[in-house]
């Protein structure tokens, strides 16, 4: 503060000896405010929009308010309670959730970081090809599912004209309950190259003298791989573990648009059962206990994330 | 590392590349290639890449079914909301973050950062109702107005680390010469902050334009104005079946294009812009 703003400060000073020669003191003392002035549109959205409506949901997460029958009376800890053990649709969720999880954010980690360690070597057309894995990440998601539905046709997409050149029988990837799942892994691996492009940025962060160093002491690749990159690459790697997980448990716009949650519920989803009992069956205060679920969640992941990061990511 | 002549490990990485963009690309090529089919062509086994004869008809055809010309309109009313809110409010609140002392200011950051943690699934309930109450269900209202006050995190961040290393000297300089700090913000520092500003731009174009679940919620009920993302979505469910497939797919590469485009230009500070939200773990 006083290293930025020398002028203020000086004439601030020469204020306090002659108070009443100069209106310095007085905008000097407003100034300390004046940052909020600043911040005020943002500050009056995040009450508006953030603030009120999460306390406002924690509050009707309690109660079975219903928008159509405009009713809403206080009723405990029911919806919680039959999350657990009435909503027969609501574990399946939960794990359908946790399935997509398990396998899409890791395998999207290691194949971003792994497309990132070959981009990194002296290759040529870098740029290039940088650009080509990156696209995916800015075709608009809807269109981007239309794109895979078309892919995943049983009779006529090409992913099951593909394998069938390889002497595969089609896969009916998007109407059996067995495949309906790895599908959409999948079609969420097209787009690593959002991924790519932060680790390609880490990885070309790292001091250069450090491998200088390791070769002049005879260091193979897979050491230098083991005992440089990866451990200064750990804050990289975890900070898009932590927006994987957060943005995974939110899964929704592939599994609405492409199988409404189908086959079987295989898609549904924790989003989409949640959209459902919000917008089709209008029980947003159930709606909003699941939201709760989520949000809390989601809270302790990160905490634990971070806890957890202590004991594995470098902070040079 | 080693540049010298033939190096065995280095074609293996170029064969690993090559697969990895023709694996990236031929969904692309696939929608563009089934854009152009006939329905009878549709069927060809093993697939035909190149349709011939060409249907160039798809497109206007497609784009008369449904009301496109409106829903593009509608997404770019939202555009343009999100351009104002992310350049001026966004900019204009970075700036108090990044250049102003007041008390409060590392917690109330703080918080703004967390808000990016935040899922925006719990406030979507409550808000939908909300809307609903004071008439703001199927307008513009629901998006716009958030994005108008400067609501998002990401943009605000990423200013606030631009404006930071902006030298003092310049602004010191404005101040001597009777500056105050709106004129710094609108005179000094802006000017100086173009590639940033240029970032923000194109990601608050990308996330409106890509937005498929605030359009459905908060407009859809009223078709005259659903976006282009959620007319898409109504198109894929109406009547036609499989033989919808060309049309989808011509629709679908129309919508690509404008961010391809940007894409190309942009490319530059669009990496910029992700680069900077991952590495600040």
């Amino acid at each position: 503060m006083s290293s930025r703003s020398l002028p203020a400060e000086s004439r601030s000073r020469e204020g306090a000896y002659a108070p009443s020669t100069t209106r310095a003191p007085l905008t000097w003392r407003m100034r300390k405010y004046l940052g909020y002035v600043f911040i005020a549109p943002w500050l009056i959205a995040f009450l508006a929009f953030d603030i009120v409506p999460t306390l406002s949901a924690f509050y009707y997460s309690f109660t079975d308010w219903n928008v159509i029958a405009k009713s809403s009376n206080w009723v405990g800890v029911d919806n919680y309670q039959r999350m657990f053990s009435g909503d027969r649709l609501f574990w399946p969720s939960v794990k359908n959730t946790l399935y997509y999880t398990a396998f899409a954010v890791p395998l999207g980690v290691v194949a971003g970081f792994l497309l990132a360690l070959l981009l990194n070597t002296k290759v040529r057309f870098q740029g290039l090809f940088r650009t080509l894995f990156y696209l995916p990440a800015v075709v608009p998601t809807v269109a981007a599912t239309m794109v895979w539905l078309w892919i995943f046709d049983t009779r006529r997409g090409i992913l099951n004209w593909a394998l069938g050149t390889v002497g595969m029988d089609p896969i009916r990837w998007l109407t059996s309950p067995d495949y309906s799942k790895p599908a959409l892994i999948l079609m969420s691996l097209w787009s690593i190259g959002g991924g790519m492009v932060i680790y390609l940025a880490g990885l070309q962060n790292i001091p250069q003298d450090l491998y200088e160093a390791a070769d002049v002491d005879g260091a193979s690749s897979l050491s230098k791989l083991f005992n440089i990159t990866i451990p200064l690459m750990t804050p990289t790697i975890f900070f898009n573990l932590l927006l994987g997980l957060i943005g995974s448990f939110q899964v929704f716009n592939a599994a609405f648009i492409m199988t409404a949650g189908g086959p079987v519920n295989s898609t549904r989803f924790y989003m989409l059962h949640l959209y459902e009992k919000a917008f089709q069956d209008s029980q947003m205060g159930y709606a909003c206990a699941m939201a709760v679920m989520l949000f809390l969640t989601v809270l302790l992941i990160t905490v634990f994330v971070n806890w957890s990061s202590k004991r594995w990511v470098f902070y040079g | 590392m080693h540049s010298k002549r033939f190096n065995p490990g280095m074609v293996v990485v170029y064969l690993l590349l090559l697969a990895g963009v023709a694996v990236t690309i031929t969904p692309l090529l696939w929608t563009l290639s089934t854009s152009l089919k006939t329905v009878r062509q549709l069927s060809a086994w093993p697939p035909e890449w190149i349709p011939n004869p060409v249907a160039w008809s798809n497109y206007s055809e497609a784009l008369t079914m449904l009301p496109f010309e409106r829903y593009f309109l509608n997404t770019m009313v939202l555009v343009v909301a999100a351009e104002i809110g992310a350049l001026i409010t966004c900019s204009f609140v970075a700036y108090g973050f990044a250049r102003l002392d007041f008390p409060g200011r590392e917690p109330l950051f703080l918080l703004l950062i967390s808000t990016m943690l935040m899922p925006y699934i719990v406030r979507l309930v409550p808000l939908f109702v909300f809307y609903g109450e004071i008439g703001w269900l199927g307008t513009y209202l629901p998006l716009a107005v958030p994005d108008l006050l400067g609501r998002n995190a990401f943009y605000i961040f990423l200013l606030r680390q631009f404006f930071r290393g902006i030298p003092d000297d310049l602004s010191d300089a404005a101040r001597i010469d009777g500056a105050n700090d709106f004129r710094i913000w609108w005179s000094v520092v802006l000017p100086l902050s173009k590639p940033v500003l240029a970032t923000v731009a194109i990601f608050a174009f990308q996330s409106t334009w890509d937005d498929f679940l605030g359009p459905l919620i908060y407009m859809g009920q009223n078709p005259d104005m659903r976006t282009l993302a959620v007319g898409l979505y109504q198109f894929r469910n109406s009547p036609g079946g499989e033989n919808l497939m060309p049309y989808l797919m011509a629709v679908s590469t129309v919508m690509m294009l404008p961010i391809l485009f940007i894409f190309g230009f942009g490319q530059r500070y669009l990496v910029q812009g992700v680069t900077m939200s991952g590495l600040k773990g």
